[in-house]
């Protein structure tokens, strides 16, 4: 039924910017990577694979890596458990649930930096409110092992909307008809939940992993204000590692090695998503 | 009763977890200088309105604002343009390895911000676009088109093909077509799209960071995570200035819930 007008036209404006803007620079950074440049003095030389050799022997990068994983990992179950908890509350019919649902996005609206700014402030170990209404005394930012999780917190706080958004989603094309002829034969809330929701959610579950992890993965801005990696490169993850040795010592060869790990990293967490998502298809 | 009570003290509490931040920094933001280091008193004892317009007299805020807007219109404007016309070219022409073209967008949304930045910043160096609007505006134009892309090609989907062939029939060019029939019925999908493009450069820092050097350019974020204080912290400025920057943002998501909604979802959730 469809002529055949080609559209090669009407996308070109497109394929060009993303080109020249994301796939251009991917090659330029392998090649960044084979050399050791320092921006500041000029200096460029082809010294092949030995920023691979010497980041094997990193302890700062294996740091990095660890604490990437770590809070992608924790980052990323609490909000989907959170988020699960969440939606499930509020997918019912109540009076204002138009204005509840607003409020739910206004963490997933305010800018990373803010919210980091804020958490920062109500952080503080002297005047901080948290520390205030849970009468304690924890140095949140400045001791290692409380600083990551508090970063993990602020990720938490701003990224459940997201997950409540797609899972209320997900919630809302489950025939009812299912919930009535599951009650009528006596199944239990919980049997109802593990039975019926969960499976029939699991798609979206899955497609929300792949938002999340790969976004948690990639974190920058919300730890880079919170701590700037601190303290003693406890909150350090591979992005805010890369940043440093690219834009304060400006070593961009060692530096793109460390983008093209993240880089890499992202590629296989992709892949083994697609792969999980086209079996939960089949 | 008692489960309608329990449920409304749980949706309280679902309401202050979400707005409580935003709330302190509110109450922080009119709390005199004297007042910031010391709690209790929880609520300002004398409120003063002194950082608001500190942020505007001390800080060149006025300036950062108006950087932002300008990026982060510009961008949702080309990002519509590009977006759209390719979204077209997808959903009803003729396009060989559509699949593979869709597939390649949709990676670039997955690419991590710290892979690119080096190269874009050496070339952004190369051209003299240091510390300009347009270095900005072209990289988050590009970032964003992943997201225009899917959103806008889903929502043409649905409109019926028989339209474009009826147009076709009647003498008009794919173009024509385009603009004269397929926005004017896509304007609530480009709507979404828009909100969701214009929130996402308003907030991005990286790249902000980055090619950005003074307040000529630099846009909100990065000037609230540099704020510059003398001896101490400015917790009241930082407060009133994200305050001042947020409050377009709570009244986007106030105004258009449903469309953001949307505009997540798209493509996500299978009908």
């Amino acid at each position: 039924m469809k002529e055949r007008v080609s559209g090669n036209n009407f996308i070109l404006p497109a394929m060009v910017l993303l080109v020249c803007v994301t796939i251009y620079p991917i090659f330029y950074v392998v090649y960044l990577s084979l050399h050791r440049k320092l921006l500041i003095f000029g200096i460029s030389k082809f010294v092949g694979f030995d920023n691979y050799v010497f980041l094997l022997k990193d302890d700062r990068f294996w740091n990095a890596l660890r604490n990437t994983v770590y809070f992608t990992f924790m980052s990323v179950s609490l909000e989907l458990l959170l988020g699960l908890l969440i939606a499930l509350f509020l997918h019912r019919q109540f009076r204002l649930k138009g204005l509840v649902r607003a409020v739910v996005l206004i963490p997933w609206a305010i800018p990373t930096v803010v919210s980091a700014k804020m958490w920062e402030l109500m952080y503080n170990t002297d005047f901080g409110i948290l520390n205030y209404i849970l009468g304690v005394n924890i140095n949140w930012l400045g001791s290692p092992f409380w600083a990551i999780h508090a970063a993990i917190f602020v990720d938490v706080w701003k990224t459940t909307p997201f997950v409540v958004i797609l899972l209320t989603a997900g919630l809302q094309v489950i025939p009812r008809e299912l919930y009535h002829a599951a009650k009528i034969d006596g199944a239990g809330s919980w049997e109802i939940f593990k039975k019926i929701t969960l499976p029939l959610l699991k798609p979206i579950i899955l497609v929300v992993l792949i938002f999340r992890t790969l976004d948690a993965f990639r974190i920058f801005d919300a730890i880079y204000v919170l701590t700037g990696g601190g303290p003693a490169n406890t909150t350090e993850t591979l992005s805010i590692y890369a940043y440093k040795v690219l834009f304060q010592t400006l070593q961009f060869g060692y530096g793109s090695t460390l983008s093209v790990i993240v880089f890499m990293c992202i590629g296989f967490i992709s892949v083994f998503y697609i792969k999980l998502l086209s079996r939960g298809i089949r | 009763m008692i489960k309608r009570i329990a449920f409304y003290t749980l949706l309280l509490f679902v309401v202050l977890y979400c707005s409580g931040p935003l709330i302190w920094q509110f109450i922080t933001s009119l709390k005199p200088d004297y007042e910031l280091t010391v709690i209790p008193p929880v609520f300002p004892e004398s409120p003063t309105a002194a950082h608001y317009f500190s942020i505007f007299q001390n800080y060149p805020f006025l300036r950062i604002i108006l950087n932002s807007a300008i990026v982060a219109s510009s961008t949702t404007i080309l990002s519509l343009a590009v977006g759209s016309l390719c979204a077209f070219g997808l959903a009803k022409l003729r396009v060989r390895y559509k699949a593979f073209v869709l597939g390649f967008v949709l990676s670039v949304s997955m690419f991590p911000p710290i892979a690119t930045v080096s190269p874009l910043y050496i070339i952004i160096r190369a051209f003299g676009l240091r510390d300009t609007w347009f270095a900005l505006i072209i990289t988050y134009t590009t970032f964003s088109l992943p997201l225009s892309i899917w959103i806008l090609t889903n929502f043409f989907k649905q409109i019926p093909d028989e339209i474009y062939s009826a147009a076709r029939v009647d003498g008009c060019s794919p173009f024509q077509i385009f603009y004269k029939i397929m926005l004017p019925l896509s304007l609530p999908g480009i709507f979404t799209t828009a909100i969701l493009v214009f929130i996402f450069s308003w907030n991005e820092f990286l790249y902000a960071l980055t090619f950005t050097s003074t307040p000529s350019s630099r846009t909100i974020p990065v000037a609230i995570a540099l704020f510059p204080g003398l001896h101490e912290i400015p917790w009241g400025d930082i407060a009133a200035a994200s305050v001042v920057v947020t409050i377009p943002l709570i009244a986007i998501v106030f105004a258009f819930q449903k469309r953001i909604v949307e505009g997540l979802t798209s493509g996500a959730v299978k009908e």
